[in-house]
């Protein structure tokens, strides 16, 4: 498996610094905000150009919603992200255009992110028009061109969303977030809602494309299986926090984080003679991340819960591995 | 629909030489399953000929709607196919020009308030927070009104004139399509294509008419199809009751307010049966559409 090397002097291709998107709750008739669903609280992140970084996390730990705030499909409540060199910040809908060309997004239900009253053609077509990529012949050309990438047949462009599988319809998104040449690709848990046999076709064309393109991926999942074979650096988060950030074969090997430590053991061995020792297994639930826990956020479920837990909030630290963590779990 | 329903071929001949694999478009597909609809079809036809009824009347017309003959409350003849009215008009000819009205004030209406409620529905769900919720409040107020006394007197006041009272029907029918058309584009609005789009950059505008209004039509479609018989309704009950279309003008509901008398009732049916069965079978015939469009266009089906 190759792995996409980074020099530690390159600028990150992206940065998320003290990111922080909450959302109020409102009560009553006039709507007072009585408290805040934190749903990513003071995250940063650097993404550097040709690698993908494996979010991972239960449902509900606030993965999706990075994503969501990079591409601002929710506004940001605090902090700042810079993309390709500049702060996007505080660019209104109309500044962000250019940057959204270079900063696309694939999705997780491949049955609801394609207009279903569109024909392919129209689909692909429409963003290269409005941005001025391409018209006329060259627009047919680079439709065909995308569909040849992704590998659905030329001949099926006049056809609708609810002709195709799950599998090739997100193929037909993965072609439509390629159309105005991005340079990062936010990918939305893209292959869990399909097949297990179609995922690994899905993130092999991810990583052809990777390849072939120089593109970045933010690869948000649930699952480990797929991070794991996609993945340059994985971050593992809970209750919107990054508890555990570093190399995939660091966090696999050597996880620091007792959260990190769970998810994998929650992960199936498919080797029975491996199966066994030492697991991890939580209980109870996520708290409730309108009001987070003090402390360590995972001191509720943490096996190894210590007073000091309870009330200091540890950092993150530990420079290209890092961990979140007051008592980090040794090296095996 | 299925996901692997097999691609449809091309009939009639609008295959792009270069393009064999277009498939069936969304009102194709529709027309499609409508005709499937027996009763939409008929109702569907009746339709069509009252509107053509209603474009060729003088041509159709055996007499002037106005002209007054010599005999008063004649019964069926072969000069007077349906009779003549208490003042010696022909009944056929007014049933005829009728249609005009009913027509008028039917689609009329629907035009306006179709037209409004869907872009003040459109834009209070999308832009949603405050312009919402005030909207909202707005279309609670109008609903909340006992709309035929405002009606009446607002036609009392401005006149009982053909646009008047398209534009008072109108003015009472909005909210209901505003809030549906708002309770879908609310769920559209969640859907990752219209997400898609904002992040592929597309300007306000193109998501709202281009991706969101285009999938919340099929409601919008059936919901003014009832509204086309349910205007036709109310014009008549208003001409029924004097507040609607005067005479001379004749409309199906003043010709029936002469069956208000009980020996108009027994001895000349021919008065007030056969405007009576014009209202029955027009809102039936459009009633009838409106169901075949609503099973049409369900995309469950």
């Amino acid at each position: 498996m190759t792995t996409a090397e980074r020099s530690p002097a390159a600028e990150p291709l992206l940065r998320i610094e003290g990111l922080k998107t909450y959302y109020p709750i409102k009560r009553g008739l006039l709507s007072r905000t009585v408290g805040n669903v934190k749903a990513v609280d003071d995250i940063t992140l650097d993404l550097y150009q040709g690698e993908t970084l494996g979010l991972v996390g239960e449902s509900g730990c606030g993965k999706s919603t990075i994503g969501r705030s990079i591409v601002r499909l929710e506004n940001p409540t605090d902090g700042r992200i810079w993309f390709d060199g500049e702060d996007i910040t505080d660019r209104s809908m109309s500044d962000l255009r250019g940057a959204r060309m270079k900063m696309q997004m694939i999705f997780q239900d491949p049955y609801s992110s394609l207009n279903p009253r569109m024909r392919v053609q129209e689909l692909l077509a429409e963003p290269m028009r409005v941005h001025g990529v391409a018209g006329g012949a060259e627009l047919e050309t680079k439709i065909d061109k995308l569909l040849d990438t992704v590998g659905i047949p030329r001949s099926y462009k006049q056809r609708f969303p609810h002709e195709f599988s799950g599998g090739q319809r997100q193929r037909i998104g993965i072609a439509r977030a390629l159309s105005l040449n991005p340079k990062l690709i936010v990918c939305d848990e893209p292959v869990s809602a399909l097949d297990v046999s179609i995922q690994a076709q899905i993130l092999n064309l991810l990583k052809d494309l990777q390849k072939e393109l120089g593109l970045t991926y933010l690869f948000i999942a649930h699952g480990l299986g797929a991070v794991k074979y996609i993945s340059t650096r994985i971050a593992v988060m809970y209750l919107g926090k990054v508890v555990e950030i570093g190399t995939k074969e660091e966090i696999f090997a050597n996880p620091r984080h007792p959260y990190t430590q769970a998810l994998l053991n929650a992960y199936p061995v498919p080797d029975p003679r491996k199966r066994g020792q030492e697991r991890i297994v939580l209980q109870g639930d996520v708290p409730s991340p309108a009001n987070p826990p003090a402390g360590c956020r995972f001191h509720t479920r943490c096996p190894f819960v210590q007073a000091k837990c309870k009330e200091r909030e540890p950092i993150l630290r530990g420079g290209d591995h890092a961990a979140a963590c007051h008592f980090p779990l040794a090296a095996l | 629909m299925s996901a692997v329903e097999a691609p449809v071929p091309v009939a009639g001949g609008v295959a792009i030489p270069a393009q064999p694999e277009r498939s069936e478009g969304a009102f194709r597909q529709m027309a499609r399953r409508f005709v499937k609809h027996k009763m939409a079809v008929v109702g569907f036809v009746v339709t069509s000929l009252l509107i053509l009824i209603a474009i060729f009347a003088p041509w159709l017309s055996p007499h002037s709607p106005y002209a007054v003959t010599a005999e008063f409350s004649a019964a069926p003849s072969a000069s007077h196919w349906l009779g003549t009215d208490q003042v010696g008009r022909d009944v056929l000819a007014r049933l005829i020009y009728a249609t005009r009205v009913a027509v008028i004030v039917g689609f009329g209406t629907v035009a306006i308030y179709v037209t409004f409620g869907t872009v003040v529905g459109l834009l209070s769900a999308y832009l949603g927070g405050w312009v919402d919720m005030i909207v909202m409040r707005v279309t609670d107020m109008f609903m909340a009104f006992p709309y035929m006394m405002v009606i009446l007197v607002v036609v009392s006041v401005l006149g009982p004139t053909l646009g008047t009272l398209v534009l008072v029907l109108a003015l009472f029918s909005w909210p209901s399509i505003a809030r549906l058309v708002r309770g879908s584009v609310l769920t559209l609005k969640q859907m990752d294509y219209v997400k898609a789009g904002i992040a592929l950059g597309l300007s306000t505008p193109r998501i709202v008419f281009r991706h969101i209004l285009p999938n919340a039509l099929a409601p919008i479609i059936v919901n003014a199809t009832f509204g086309v018989a349910a205007a036709i309704m109310a014009e008549s009950g208003l001409s029924f009751l004097g507040m609607g279309v005067q005479p001379p003008t004749a409309s199906w509901g003043n010709m029936l307010t002469d069956a208000q008398s009980i020996s108009v009732m027994t001895d000349q049916p021919w008065l007030w049966l056969p405007p009576g069965i014009m209202i029955l079978v027009t809102v039936l015939a459009i009633n009838f559409v409106g169901d075949g469009l609503r099973d049409a266009l369900d995309p469950k089906q």
